[in-house]
């Protein structure tokens, strides 16, 4: 039988004479922690920025692929009368990024076989990274391009030609070699749509372009003077996570 | 003349400024009790376990880093360690150590152990310290050699330095304070050291005699005007809310950050409230150099300061600058950010900062570092914004002074 | 070879909510406690400070604080004629990884269940009559009743500062509050939030067609507030990164802003992170748990030796190692033997988006338990007669966010993307509020939690699987629920409104909540569930399952309130019984 010792001394006696935080261990993980919150100045797990103004070298797409995802992106969010479009905002060069670093890798993704098709309610369960994914596409795609639409690209077409491309790949209507053209036009708009509308330190969103096209007053953190504010047009000029407000 | 007003006080408010218990001297058993405990309470008041703790498993034992500008110094094992620590010592050497600055073996120690404001402690004090001492767990420790540069690691300098700045000299009660004043200025000019950061040094490290608590910067750290100065100091404070801010390391105006912290957690709030309550009278009564304070900088065309400021300052501090009390601090009317030195200002900013954690106090709330997301000239704006919103009143910040702080935290990183 | 070490009174498995609650009751208690977080050290201004939380692309895109299927999976079918799949990509729920767990990305929605849901077989039964619900329906009675949780619901409240306004209290209906909730004794310890449009107009049509709106009550802090521990929280500031990001400015009630302050000081408690628990280990003829075997970030394994072994990894986990430790039996549909992944159960939701024109709804000032409510239609609140389901949920318009990658709405028939769909997106985004139901899903026999046969994790053990998939019983419920959420709708008298209903068959690839229940479920009889009421073990008395795995089914209330109860109802049971006189709490 278990016996307890409930020890009400233990309690009392404070162990060491400071009273600092013992953390023991390996620097991030695997740590033991005793004796109070830990904390050190300085250590802000800041978000990676990356260079947006700077003629980016492309990390991953070739010259061909950033024709294709230039025009596509025009075509998924265009430039018009209420402002820049997707090309505008940057979309390439953030998806130049993305899918050169963990996202484009699946690193947090469970990448295991066997591989099946599935059903729609079990989700994705291609063996294709999303690096692999865009490569196998746009390649795909251009292909399918040349051969319908006398030898010319994507980037080629004319924009309503482009326009009934696209909607063929949201239903499924092509098929894509080594891609299931539905699952990439889905991941492909979130991707443009993650582009236009995130912070500009991940490239995309230049000049705030997304959210001053919908009135989203960026990484602001503190409106409790506009709570009670209701139906007021608050026009609040966009901030982001490393960009000064301008009013 | 000190000697003749000792004696003509009795013993019961001798005992009442120096600390003590009932009037009538115990007998010896009850008396080395009551001396040890009395010891204990002065070594929490001095905070002798900071500097004299490197490894936390090895309370007292010494080897602790102490940075100066004049190179690094390892404090030494206070244990009663025979072969390493000062087991050896006898009540005389540990008394003169204390008093005048002098080892045992006749050598000059360094000003950043304090004995220039220990020297004021009384000698039954600094024997009651001795005491306590002797009942700690003797822990074999050797320090590493000192690091000082050229010609202050010879400790025959310090000879020079102690007849230019230093005279030993036991407290002298003022009789025209109340006896709790006067156990406030004990404690605050002796044991406490205060003045070891919140008085300006000389270049060669001295306190500047005409100065006394009216901030000191040490370490990239600006500690502030204790004084009673209500612009820059403890003036509009009430002597309850001062006691408070050292028992628990926060009350309404402000919250004990980064050194302060430490002492708070390490050394004021293990006092007694009576003796908090001493101190905090005390400093009421500190006249600092009188300084009107200076005019408020117009902020009304510092657009980037105040909008940084709304869009990443007012979640916590409010758009009107009134904080959280006992959590975030307010920013107006705080004397800590009107410092005419900005140097602690802009270090939070730059790194963060947390509040001292007690276990009356226990939320563990953190201001977060700003050195990725601000540039050198928005740091400038946002602190020369709330140096001067809200009818506070400070010099400008500069780009430069930013610029030139970050360096000097990079250099003293490790 | 695992190395083993000196024995601990306490180990907690997994360091969120309920063992931040344990540990702080039973380092109280004296015990000398030790917590095992898979996850890393986590807290408000290293990891989501108000510098850099407010981020959508890094916290939810990328899933910063949620578990990485890479690292803990399961496998996914709807019902047994198909194949489970990996879950590859998180969707459906977000499960975090990491101290604090959920507790650091969730609303903050504050929910009681009704007395009714704790004994919804026999309520049901009664009321409606022996065929009230088809036979496949597995629902059982708790074995603990809203009576006997209510201190201990409001002990909850008060430690995280729940800001809203009772319905009744002591008998007593109180205007502005939930008039269908149980009986409480006080009042909540904050006032409710303070409004924004979009609910505020809600209540307003809510109250015209006959109904009582209420404020939703919120763990975000609708002033500054002192728990009974100490510990100080600010004022929420309506960021609207709330839900799925960490509050910056310490205002919503997690284990880091609650707990983990006065906790962390103890010096009977050790926290040890990135030590994941593998096995918990057991000396079957004395029917003790010995202790739990964990595997370090850097590949060391570990015998941990414990008085008493307490589950705190969430549902999903909790189930998991339980199958994979040979605790208990396993559950078998065919028959209905066993009770360990037995009653797996979610939650369904439908929503109706509401477009103005001439309403500007502001929607990024928002809070992750900001809304108004009306409960008409949850639980046994109304005559299902005829009906053909039973349960409910309750109907809200929620102002959490208008974080643009996830909050764009544009109205029925707009397409996806290109030039009209950018132009919809940017005249209805400030104008469009979104009205929500969160329905009940009840417990079926098919429906539940065993080990793969195929697919294995990073440490060789099969991953668990779920079967599951609404019933028309969930269908029905929820369409009703929707056809009622778009009455208010209406009511409303917008430009248009959009009701999206639940359909087809459940998926886990659009997120819908986190409220994953079952598994481990609650009862008074060994044989048809895994726990007592105590929430002890039927089959090892010194183990203790906390979580939602208890829930018998699903209520149509958000989860965390009653988890929160019924920690420190299990808490003080440790405390007042187990440790005076260890062993079996419940005489089978």
């Amino acid at each position: 039988m278990a016996h307890f010792d409930v020890n009400r001394r233990r309690l009392l006696s404070a162990g060491v004479a400071i009273g600092t935080v013992a953390v023991s261990g390996q620097p991030i993980n695997a740590r033991s922690i005793t004796g109070g919150i830990p904390w050190e100045p300085d250590q802000a797990a800041a978000p990676p920025v990356a260079l947006p103004h700077a003629p980016p070298p492309a990390l991953f797409f070739t010259d061909q692929e950033r024709a294709f995802i230039d025009a596509a992106v025009s075509r998924l969010i265009p430039q018009d009368d209420l402002g820049g479009g997707a090309k505008e905002a940057g979309v390439t060069f953030f998806l130049d990024r993305q899918l050169a670093g963990s996202y484009g890798k699946a690193r947090t993704w469970y990448m295991q076989g066997p591989w099946s098709e599935g059903t729609p309610s079990q989700g994705n369960q291609s063996r294709l990274t999303p690096a692999q994914t865009y490569r196998a596409a746009i390649k795909a795609i251009d292909s399918y391009c040349q051969k319908t639409f006398s030898n010319k690209t994507f980037a080629q077409l004319a924009e309503k030609q482009q326009d009934d491309v696209l909607t063929d790949l949201e239903n499924g209507k092509i098929e894509l070699e080594g891609v299931k053209s539905k699952s990439f036009f889905k991941a492909f708009l979130q991707n443009t749509l993650e582009g236009f509308f995130s912070d500009p330190i991940y490239g995309g969103n230049r000049d705030m372009v997304g959210w001053k096209l919908i009135g989203f007053p960026g990484a602001r953190y503190d409106y409790r003077d506009y709570v009670s504010k209701h139906g007021a047009k608050l026009a609040l000029s966009p901030v982001g996570l490393k960009i000064i407000p301008q009013d | 003349m000190r000697i003749a007003l000792l004696s003509s006080m009795t013993l019961v408010v001798q005992m009442a400024i120096f600390g003590g218990l009932a009037a009538a001297p115990a007998a010896a058993g009850e008396q080395s009790f009551e001396q040890v405990e009395r010891g204990k309470a002065l070594v929490d008041a001095g905070d002798c376990v900071a500097c004299h703790t490197q490894d936390q498993n090895k309370p007292f034992a010494g080897g602790r880093p102490i940075k100066t500008p004049f190179g690094t110094l390892y404090s030494p094992n206070i244990t009663p360690d025979r072969e390493t620590g000062i087991g050896a010592w006898s009540d005389d050497d540990f008394y003169r150590a204390m008093h005048e600055g002098v080892a045992p073996d006749g050598a000059r120690l360094y000003p950043a152990f304090p004995y220039p404001y220990f020297t004021k402690m009384r000698h039954d004090d600094v024997l009651a310290i001795r005491a306590y001492l002797n009942t700690l767990q003797p822990i074999s420790n050797s320090r590493p050699k000192n690091e000082l540069q050229w010609p202050l690691n010879h400790r025959v300098f310090m000879r020079g330095w102690d007849l230019l700045f230093f005279t030993p000299g036991t407290f002298a009660p003022n009789p025209n304070k109340s006896d709790e004043w006067n156990r406030g200025a004990y404690l605050v000019e002796g044991p406490g050291h205060c003045g070891g950061c919140h008085t300006p040094k000389n270049f060669l490290g001295a306190e500047k005699a005409a100065e006394t608590l009216d901030g000191g910067n040490l370490q990239n750290w600006f500690a502030p005007n204790i004084t009673n100065n209500q612009h820059l100091g403890v003036g509009s404070w009430t002597p309850d809310e001062i006691a408070e801010y050292l028992k628990t390391g926060r009350n309404v105006h402000s919250g004990a950050a980064a050194l302060m912290s430490e002492v708070v957690r390490d050394s004021t709030s293990k006092m007694s409230d009576a003796d908090l309550h001493a101190i905090a009278v005390y400093l009421k009564d500190v006249n600092g150099k009188s300084k009107s304070p200076p005019s408020s900088v117009d902020q009304s065309s510092n657009d980037t300061g105040r909008l940084i400021y709304a869009d990443s300052c007012s979640a916590c501090h409010r758009s009107n600058g009134t904080g959280l009390p006992h959590m975030f601090p307010p920013l107006a009317k705080n004397a800590n950010v009107q410092s005419s030195d900005p140097t602690t200002v802009i270090r939070v900013i730059l790194q963060g900062t947390r509040t001292a954690v007690t276990d009356s106090r226990p939320t563990a709330s953190s201001m977060p570092s700003y050195d990725w997301k601000l540039s050198d000239k928005e740091v400038a704006a946002v602190a020369t914004y709330v140096r001067n919103a809200w009818n506070n009143a400070a010099p400008t910040v500069t780009a430069d002074e930013v610029k030139s702080l970050r360096k000097q935290l990079e250099a003293a990183t490790p | 070879m695992a190395r083993k070490l000196p024995s601990v009174d306490v180990v907690l498995v997994g360091f969120g909510w309920t063992a931040a609650m344990l540990g702080q009751e039973l380092t109280d208690a004296g015990l000398k406690v030790l917590a095992l977080e898979r996850g890393t050290w986590r807290d408000t201004s290293t990891d989501f400070a108000v510098t850099f939380a407010q981020d959508e692309l890094r916290y939810y895109y990328r899933r910063a604080l949620f578990q990485e299927p890479a690292q803990e999976t399961l496998t996914f079918r709807n019902s047994a004629n198909e194949t489970a799949l990996p879950m590859r990509e998180l969707g459906s729920f977000l499960p975090a990884s990491g101290v604090g767990g959920a507790g650091i990305h969730w609303n903050g929605q504050y929910w009681r269940f009704l007395p009714s849901d704790f004994v919804a077989r026999t309520h049901n039964i009664e009321r409606y009559g022996a065929g009230a619900f088809p036979d496949t329906m597995s629902i059982q009675d708790w074995g603990v009743t809203y009576d006997d949780l209510e201190p201990y619901y409001d002990k909850f409240e008060r430690l995280c500062g729940i800001s809203g306004k009772a319905g009744n209290i002591k008998g007593a209906i109180q205007t502005g509050g939930n008039p269908f909730e149980g009986a409480r004794s006080r009042d909540y310890p904050n006032p409710p939030m303070e409004m924004t449009y979009g609910p505020t107009l809600f209540a307003e049509a809510a109250r015209q067609i006959g109904y009582k709106p209420f404020a939703c009550a919120s763990a975000n802090m609708s002033r500054a507030y002192t728990n009974p521990l100490g510990v100080t929280l600010g004022q929420c500031s309506y960021c609207g990164f709330c839900e799925k990001y960490g509050c910056g400015n310490y205002s919503k009630a997690s284990p880091q802003t609650t707990i983990l302050p006065v906790l962390m000081r103890k010096p009977n408690f050790e926290l040890r992170t990135g030590s994941e628990v593998i096995r918990i280990n057991q000396d079957k003829n004395n029917k003790r748990a010995t202790g739990v075997t964990y595997v370090t970030e850097q590949g060391e394994e570990f015998e941990q030796p414990a008085e008493i072994v307490i589950m705190c990894a969430f549902i999903l986990h909790n189930a998991h190692l339980l199958l994979t430790s040979g605790i208990g039996t396993p559950y078998d549909p065919q028959t209905g033997q066993g009770a360990i992944g037995k009653n797996y159960a979610y939650q369904i939701v439908s929503s109706v988006d509401v477009f103005f024109d001439d309403k500007i709804i502001n929607p990024f000032v928002g809070a992750g338990a900001l809304g108004m409510a009306i409960d008409e239609f949850n639980g046994d609140n109304f005559d299902h007669t005829g009906l053909g389901f039973i349960g409910g949920g309750y109907i809200a318009l929620w102002n959490t966010n208008g974080r643009p990658i996830e909050t764009h709405p544009v109205p029925k028939g707009t397409p996806k993307w290109g030039g009209k769909f950018k132009k919809a997106v940017a005249e209805n985004y400030l104008k469009t509020a979104t009205i929500a139901t969160h329905g009940s899903v009840m417990s079926h026999r098919a429906n539940h939690l065993d080990l793969d046969p195929t697919y294995r994790d990073i440490h060789g053990r099969p991953l668990m699987r779920m079967t599951f998939d609404y019933t028309d019983n969930e269908h029905k419920m929820s369409d009703y629920l929707t056809d009622r959420a778009t009455d208010v709708a209406k009511a409303m008298k917008a430009r248009e409104f959009h009701a999206k209903k639940r359909e087809g068959h459940y998926s886990i690839v659009p997120y819908q909540t986190t409220h994953n229940t079952g598994g481990a479920i609650m009862g008074s009889d060994p044989k048809s569930s895994a726990l007592n009421r105590y929430l002890q073990s039927w089959d090892l008395h010194n183990l203790f399952v906390m979580g939602a795995s208890a829930f018998p089914q699903n209520p149509g209330y958000n989860p965390t309130g009653t988890i929160g109860a019924l920690t420190y109802w299990a808490a003080d049971a440790i405390r007042n019984q187990y440790l005076k006189s260890p062993g079996p709490l419940v005489q089978a």
